[in-house]
């Protein structure tokens, strides 16, 4: 008899919870769908919520005093800087940008995020601020030149949700994938060598061969060359006219070649300043 | 070979990667906080002689288990907000998502345990005139706890372990740190992944050891 009575109070308390839950799905539906904060709203609260990565040296990362660092990380803080408002620093993964976005968790995505046309329907992207395309690495000892003749049996490191994975399956669906969720578990499959080669942005496949030895990119481009730009959550018009004037504005006085000797220059010496940076959200 | 030792005690890692433990430690303890008694409580519901209530902690069990933590993680932190606006922050939803995981492994433990115990041990009871709950607190439940506790020793430490996916909805905890401290580390010492993983695993070993010392201590004592 007493089991029952708890059976059944547990029973009523989960369906009363889960009425009330849905009674106010009801209410609140509104705010939810709009998902995103105007700039003039980000400017009344003074903290504006910047996703940018935390394991992805030099474009974003942490240092040992637990202060992000890193070109996106240098543009962020210039945009929080002329907004006047804090920035909250948000740790995202490739995989997740878009949902931030969507949901409204984060204001701007400044993740070394790669424009491409299916994303564009799920975000708005700004103008842009640096150029990209795709690069392969692979050990010295084999390194691969060309995808068209691939080992069936070989398989490829991709990290999930990058333009590297959409590419590969759009253009080389033979190539089998290992997908991974971090830079950092990526890099360690490569070099435990549990596949032949790892596809990523040019950029980080070039960082990568000149810091590790026995490391070679064998393709340093791959399909179309492309831009990274600051995102937006879709319909954020204040928010995004304020961030494009900005680059305009920031171009005037050269201000991601300066971004790019504090932070890349390091990684990928001078000579690549021209071909990576896009000045003002001008591409030649 | 430069091993990269130094990474770790460079700046402020050691107390990030610390901060990281307490963080992963915090989420899983207090889910397993919840879990115990909300496990418990859904284990007795679970043998229980009322169909429905069977039947819908069955249904729970099974979606529960189905579904891989992450997406649990993501239906909470996202979906949530998607659906109805609600802003559940990155903790919030890990200890939601690690309660609702650990109460409904919990409950399949405890069912497990109680039916394990004979049936003529609940009918000597009722037979010596004993109440329901005269019969369950002593007579069930000090051979059912005898029995669970490896159990729940296992699905405790799994809680802590799992904690490392935490970071896809945007809280950083140990392994996070880790990986960070390896990135910013990458060009100086690019060898440095072995010795920050290693510490992690020590760190990860202090946390879940005591854990199995208590449930040795506890089977000994109850024998």
């Amino acid at each position: 008899m007493k089991l029952k009575t708890i059976v059944k109070t547990f029973a009523t308390t989960l369906l009363a919870v889960s009425l009330t839950a849905c009674g106010q799905s009801t209410q609140t539906a509104k705010s939810g769908t709009d998902g995103y904060r105007t700039l003039d709203e980000i400017k009344e609260s003074g903290t504006i919520n910047i996703g940018v990565f935390s394991d992805k040296n030099p474009f974003g990362y942490v240092d040992e005093n637990g202060t992000y660092q890193g070109y996106d990380v240098y543009f962020a803080r210039q945009i929080g800087e002329d907004l006047g408002v804090e920035v909250n620093f948000v740790s995202t993964e490739a995989a997740n940008r878009i949902e931030y976005l969507q949901t409204g968790k984060v204001d701007v995505i400044l993740a070394n995020f790669t424009v491409t046309t299916d994303r564009a329907k799920e975000v708005d992207f700004a103008k842009p601020y640096m150029n990209v395309s795709l690069g392969v690495v692979s050990p010295d000892d084999k390194v691969i030149t060309s995808l068209d003749d691939w080992n069936s049996e070989d398989e490829m490191i991709v990290i999930s949700g990058t333009t590297a994975e959409t590419y590969l399956m759009e253009n080389y669906p033979d190539i089998k994938l290992q997908k991974y969720d971090s830079y950092a578990n990526a890099k360690n499959a490569l070099e435990n060598g549990n596949a032949a080669a790892w596809t990523n942005d040019n950029t980080e496949v070039i960082a990568y061969a000149l810091q590790n030895e026995g490391y070679t990119v064998g393709i340093p481009t791959l399909g179309s060359n492309d831009t990274i730009a600051p995102a937006v959550t879709k319909g954020n018009e204040t928010l995004l006219n304020w961030i494009n004037d900005e680059i305009v504005k920031l171009g005037e006085r050269s201000f991601f070649h300066e971004a790019y000797e504090a932070t890349l220059a390091d990684t990928y010496g001078t000579e690549y300043e021209e071909s990576l940076v896009v000045e003002g959200g001008k591409t030649k | 070979m430069d091993l990269g030792l130094e990474v770790l005690f460079k700046g402020q890692n050691l107390m990030r990667l610390l901060g990281g433990l307490g963080v992963a430690l915090q989420i899983s303890l207090i889910s397993v906080g919840f879990s115990i008694p909300l496990g418990i409580l859904m284990g007795l519901c679970m043998t229980s002689q009322n169909r429905i209530g069977r039947f819908s902690l069955r249904f729970y069990l099974e979606f529960i288990r189905i579904m891989p933590q992450l997406v649990l993680l993501f239906l909470v932190f996202f979906g949530t907000t998607r659906a109805w606006g609600w802003n559940i922050s990155g903790e919030l939803s890990a200890v939601i998502v690690f309660t609702l995981w650990g109460t409904a492994e919990m409950g399949d433990l405890v069912r497990g345990a109680l039916q394990s115990i004979p049936k003529h041990q609940y009918e000597s009871a009722y037979a010596l005139g004993m109440t329901t709950v005269q019969t369950f607190v002593s007579i069930i439940f000090p051979q059912a706890v005898r029995r669970l506790i490896p159990l729940a020793i296992n699905l405790i430490t799994r809680m802590i372990k799992t904690t490392s996916l935490i970071v896809m909805i945007g809280v950083v905890e140990v392994l996070k740190v880790a990986q960070q401290i390896i990135e910013s580390n990458r060009m100086n010492s690019p060898n440095a992944a072995f010795i920050v993983y290693l510490f992690v695993f020590v760190l990860y070993f202090l946390a879940c050891f005591p854990i199995s010392l208590l449930a040795r201590y506890l089977e000994k004592r109850w024998r």
